[in-house]
Formats: structure tokens, sequence, C-alpha cells
């Protein structure tokens, strides 16, 4: 479980470990991709590392995150294990979800992460939902769903929040702006200038933040956590941020330029927190690079990992589809792997 | 019966891929009625997810080929509102799968609105999606809903299998003035085939194409299945003749072509990729034993998706995946 926060010095070091741990784990994933060895699709959190850090920096380890199908940033921030991550990339066995999901759908329940997601929209209900349990259980715990700004348009996310306002649910919804749903810029989706105006709707707060910048992000997601765990409800908080990579890997990117990628990476949010920290005299060039090539290390470990790891078994297809499986899949299973044989059925 | 014979082979063809023979059909259509636009998620600089919009954007500009939010529900209901008041739109919901995020458009709205007017409604709407598994999209990127839409008054639903189908059948149900649905299996948007050039030839809905005939046994295929069962029946052409039909239109369906070639056959398999619960299989089955029951020499079988959804890892897509081998295992059954 992650527990850390931006108050100590040991904290901030382990959030700037855990943006440099994401943006490593993503970019080995596009090359792995690139290399035909992951399958489906894959889309990365490179340059947006700050804002799933700074929100799980502000939250408590068993606080719950509903995540987006750019997720691996979101999971690393909650905690999770980059092998077992990587492990799921690669459809394995031993992957998060035993090589179902894939890097659309990595999940896990027990630490707090609801799943990423193939659906724009549907983590904010189920963040709802969270908040829901929490507040019926009268947990002491918050739920965020996190949304790009292109999921803001999304029917569920309006009924999503209106329902966490309208019940007081301590939720909190981040957006992630990065300014572009696949290849529509964020202008041509939304009336509204601010997304963050949209809490108005609710009467909610709504504010927006440099998602550049991991104090930023930190500090609107503890305030919303403080008013969700007082009993006054959810609250938005929109994190401006940027993709460096396409929006999937192989996306050739005909809806913008090279000059404004540079523009947003001048403002890295790894570089920024690690000057920062060598500024407040927190941390040494020297020592970044260890860390570094720490993190590098545990990457290549974790694919050398997911690439030893078994293939799940053709008859793991047939489980998990219920709790108690029902006669049918395995008749169709069983008809399925039979090669010729009887043809079931009376005869004349 | 089938459209192959009489009009199609009369034409002059060119080669196209599935893929190409849509947009062919979308670039044609959008010509000829200045009513049709193309509305949906990406599908103008971008081109389309999946690619199949392509360059259409840039002769046809932002006003024809328009880029939504991604608000399935809006555009649904738009498409749908706009149908009824005088245009015609074609919609590209990305993934069949994102039909659960505009149901209630589709099964409240746009399939009931004619009926519930009294007929005092319009409702001229495409809507073009893609299905099937086989790239590793995982569960919801790769479903296969049609029997969904082909169960429901109101809809129509086409399914190609091959290029020609894939144009014939596009043109015509932006032409259609009902609601009609165009299944795209994703993997076979790159298969090539001979496709009329004629910019009126269209396969009008309900007409079944018997892509290969035989004598022994029917193959009722659809989508990339009709090729693999192409390729399976020449596999096999020493020890059985295998009759392939591809549907092409799955509501309506042309009962009478699957039945005449069963009352010849005797033998019927249905391989189609849907789940093989409560579906498109078992509707097929039932026409054949209400018309032909008694010309039957051996239990129908079916080929589906064994009723799981699709799994992510490689090894296990391929285990629940429908393929020609697993046709020609259901032909070793019966045959
Ligand atoms: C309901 C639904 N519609 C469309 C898509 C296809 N799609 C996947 S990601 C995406 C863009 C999402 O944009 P945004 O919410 O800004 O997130 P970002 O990718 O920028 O992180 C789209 C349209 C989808 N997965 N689900
Ligand atoms: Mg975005």
């Amino acid at each position: 479980m992650a527990d850390y926060d931006l108050q100590s010095e040991a904290g901030r070091r382990d959030a700037l470990r855990r943006m440099v741990t994401i943006r490593a784990f993503d970019e080995e994933a596009g090359d792995r991709f690139a290399d035909g060895e992951i399958p489906g699709f894959v889309h990365l959190y490179i340059g947006e590392e700050a804002v799933g850090v700074g929100t799980c920096a502000a939250l408590e380890p068993d606080d719950y995150i509903a995540s987006t199908h750019r997720g691996h940033g979101h999971c690393i921030a909650k905690g999770l294990d980059p092998k077992y991550m990587m492990a799921e990339l690669y459809g394995k066995a031993d992957g998060y979800c035993n090589g179902k999901g894939g890097s659309m759908h990595i999940a896990d329940v027990d630490e707090g992460m609801l799943g990423a997601n193939g659906i724009v929209g549907a983590g904010p209900p189920m963040a709802t939902g969270a908040a829901l349990s929490i507040d019926y259980q009268d947990r002491d715990q918050v739920a965020v769903g996190f949304l790009g700004d292109g999921a803001v348009a999304q029917g569920q996310v309006h009924e999503a929040v209106n329902i966490a306002a309208t019940w007081d649910l301590p939720a909190i919804f981040v957006i992630e702006n990065n300014h572009y749903g696949e290849g529509t810029p964020v202008e041509k989706q939304h009336n509204v200038d601010t997304l963050s105006d949209t809490a108005q709707a609710y009467d909610i707060p709504g504010v927006t933040v440099d998602g550049m910048d991991v104090t930023a992000v930190e500090e609107a997601v503890a305030k919303a956590r403080e008013r969700a765990r007082a009993g006054d409800g959810p609250s938005i908080v929109e994190a401006e941020t940027y993709r460096y990579r396409g929006h999937y890997e192989g996306d050739e990117e005909p809806y913008r330029d090279d000059a404004e990628i540079e523009r947003w990476k001048a403002r890295d949010p790894i570089e920024t927190f690690k000057d920062r920290l060598i500024d407040r005299g927190e941390l040494t060039e020297d020592e970044f690079d260890d860390l570094q090539a720490e993190v590098e290390a545990e990457i290549d470990a974790a694919v050398e990992f997911a690439l030893e790891a078994d293939d799940p078994t053709p008859e793991q297809a047939y489980e998990d589809m219920f709790a108690e499986m029902p006669p049918e899949i395995d008749r169709f299973a069983t008809a399925a792997r039979t090669d010729g044989g009887e043809s079931g059925g009376d005869r004349r | 019966m089938t459209a192959l014979a009489d009009t199609e082979l009369e034409t002059e063809t060119e080669e196209l891929t599935v893929r190409e023979a849509i947009r062919q059909a979308m670039r044609e259509e959008l010509r000829r009625d200045e009513d049709v636009f193309l509305i949906g998620e990406d599908i103008g600089v971008f081109g389309g997810v999946l690619e199949v919009t392509g360059d259409l954007y840039e002769e046809f500009g932002p006003e024809r080929i328009k880029d939504t939010p991604i608000s399935e529900a809006g555009f649904m209901g738009a498409a749908t509102g706009a149908a009824a008041t005088g245009t015609r739109p074609v919609v590209e919901l990305m993934f069949s799968d994102f039909a659960g995020v505009a149901m209630e458009q589709i099964m409240n709205q746009m399939a009931k609105m004619r009926y519930m007017f009294g007929g005092k409604a319009e409702m001229p709407v495409t809507v073009r999606t893609t299905e099937g598994g086989g790239m590793g999209a995982a569960s919801q990127h790769s479903g296969t809903i049609h029997s969904w839409i082909a169960h429901f008054p109101g809809l129509h639903a086409v399914a190609p299998g091959t290029p020609a189908a894939a144009k014939g059948l596009t043109k015509a149900a932006i032409r259609s003035d009902d609601p009609v649905f165009v299944f795209e299996n994703k993997m076979i948007y790159e298969q090539k085939g001979q496709v009329p050039t004629d910019e009126d030839f269209t396969i009008p809905l309900g007409e079944a194409a018997v892509e290969r005939e035989g004598e022994d046994v029917t193959v009722v295929a659809t989508q990339r299945l009709v090729g693999e069962s192409l390729q399976t029946a020449e596999g096999m052409a020493d020890d059985v003749d295998v009759e392939v039909i591809d549907p092409r239109s799955l509501y309506p369906l042309d009962t009478e072509t699957i039945v005449e070639s069963v009352r010849k056959t005797g033998r019927l398999i249905v391989a189609d990729e849907s789940p093989l619960s409560y579906g498109t299989h078992a509707e097929i089955i039932a026409r054949v034993q209400e018309e032909a029951f008694f010309s039957l020499d051996a239990p129908i079988q079916r080929v589906g998706t064994p009723d799981t959804h699709m799994p992510f890892s490689p090894p296990l897509e391929q285990e629940v995946l429908p393929t020609g081998e697993d046709v020609r295992n259901a032909i070793g059954r019966v045959t």
C-alpha cells in the first residue's frame, strides 16, 4: 500500500521516486509494445505523473481510486507493484487480472484500485459507488474518480457527480485535463473554458491547479479530502497537464505540432520537482541518478518477470464468468474443445 | 436469392479491402446526397481509430464529417433527432461495446419513434460500428453484440463478410429510410476482394449470398467466419462438398436462401462470433427447423463464443474465439 505524503522529506523523495517509476514503466511499456511483445492498446501516462502522484499523496492507504484507460500511473501512485502490472500487460497468468484484463483493465481492489477502465467516463460512477459504501458503513475513507477532459462530456459523469453532491458523499473527482481527447482538442469538446467551472452546477467546490506541479495537486486534493471526510461532500479538482506521447502507441498525431509538445516539456513535472528538492537541499544530482538507476533496474526486473511468467492455460478462459458457474459454459467449452466425434442430440 | 449471379458479376469490379470498400461507399453516398453526413468520435482529422473514415474529411470538411465530444448517448440521440427532422446521419460508434452507453437512445427512441408516433416519424439513420475479438483489445473493445440489435424490433442489422458485401450493404444502409446498424468485424478490414465499381451497386437488405456452392453440408457463416469457412471448405473439398452462405443481412434475414440450401444438403452449421446462448445462431436454426425440419439428416451444429467475454491474453482469446478450425470440427461431427 502506498503511504506517503509531501509533508516529510522521506515522503517527498518517495513521491519523486514514484513519478520516476511511472515514467520508466511507461517508456518501457511503449518500447515493448513497439516490439510487438505487448498486445492490444496501451495509453501512456508520460508527462502526467504529477497528477496521479499528487492525488495519491493526499490520500490515505485504504482510500479508493477509480482509474481510466490511461491507468498505469494511477496504479503505481496507488502502490501497485510494477512486476505484476507488467505481467498483466503481457497477458500472463501472474498479472493482476491473471491476464484477462490487460493494460486497460488493471485492477487490485484490495489495494483500493478499482480498475483502469476501457469505457471513457465510467470511473466516476464507480467512485460515487465506493463513496456510497464508505458513507453507508461509516468508514473513514474517501474515493477518487479520475477522468480525462474528454470524459467530462459523458452523461454518466454528470449523473455520478450529481448523486455524490446531492448525498454529500466522500468522493473527489479529479479531471486530468491533458488538453485532448484522442485527437480532439478540449475547446472543441466543451463550451466552458475552465472545466472545474462545471462544479457550480452541483454547488460543490471546483478548482483548477497546475497539474505539472505535484505539490499543487496534492494540496488541492488534500483540501477536497478534508471536506469529504467532514461530511460536506465531493469536490472537483481539475489538473492542467499534458501527455507527451500519442493518445495510444501508434498514434500519428496529425492534430498537434512539436512546438506545443516542447512548450509543455519545458515544465516537466519530474524535472521541476527534482530541482525543487535539490534547491531545498534534500537531494543531490548524484542521489537522483542513483534513484533513477534503481528504478530502471526495478522496471527491467519487472519485464524479466513478465517474460518468464507463464501464459494462462486455455482452460482459464472459462473461469471467472460467475461465482457459481452455469452448466452452459462447460457444455459449450467441451463442445468447442472436441475435434470431430459425436454430434450430440437424438438420432432418428 | 443471391444477387451475385444476377448483377454483381455483370458489372465491372475492382479490388478493394473491406476498409476501402466501406470508405468508398460513404464517399459515394456523401457525393450523391447532400443530406447525408457522418457523425462520431475522431472521424475527421484523426480519420477514425480504425482508419475507416480516413481522408473523407479532406473532401467533405467539418460540416459533413462531424467530430463529436465523447458522448455516445448524446450523439446517438442527436442522430436520431436529426434523422427524424430531414437529414440522413451516418453514425460511427467506435466500438460496438459502447452501445451500452447509448442504448437508451437506440432502444427507446431510434427504434420506437416511427411506431409510437403512428408512422409519423422518419428514421433514415445508419450506425456503423466495429465488433469482434482477435486483436487483444480485451473485453470492453471486442464484443460481438449484433444479436441484441437484430433482436430489437424497429432496427435492421447487417454484418458483411466480404469487401463487396461491405460496400453494397453500407450503401443500402445509407439509402434506407429505416435505422440500419452495420457491424464491421475489425479483423477483416484488410481482407481484399472484388467490388463492383457501379455507383448504384447496393445489396438490398435481406439478401444472402451463396459464396460457395456445395452438396453435402450448409455452413451459414458471418463476418470473419465467411472467409475462414471458405478456406475450411476448400481444405476439405476432397472429402465433403461444403456450401457456404453469407447471410450478409441479419435482420431482415434471407430465410429462403438458407432453407433452400438445407433442403439440398440436409446438414447445417451456423458460425457466428456472438456468444452461443440466445442469439443469432438460435434464430437461424429456429427458422430452418420451422421450414425444413424433415430435410435434416443430422443435428444442427453451432460455432460461436462459448458464453464468455473476450479475454485479453492471447492464449485465452484464441481459446474462445471461434475459427475456421471450429467450423471444420463441426462439419466433422455431422458428416
Ligand atoms: C464510452 C467510450 N467512448 C469512446 C471511447 C474511445 N476513447 C478511448 S480514450 C478516448 C479519449 C479520452 O479522452 P480523455 O477523457 O481526455 O482522456 P485522455 O485519453 O486524454 O487521458 C476515447 C474517445 C471509449 N473508450 N469509451
Ligand atoms: Mg484528455
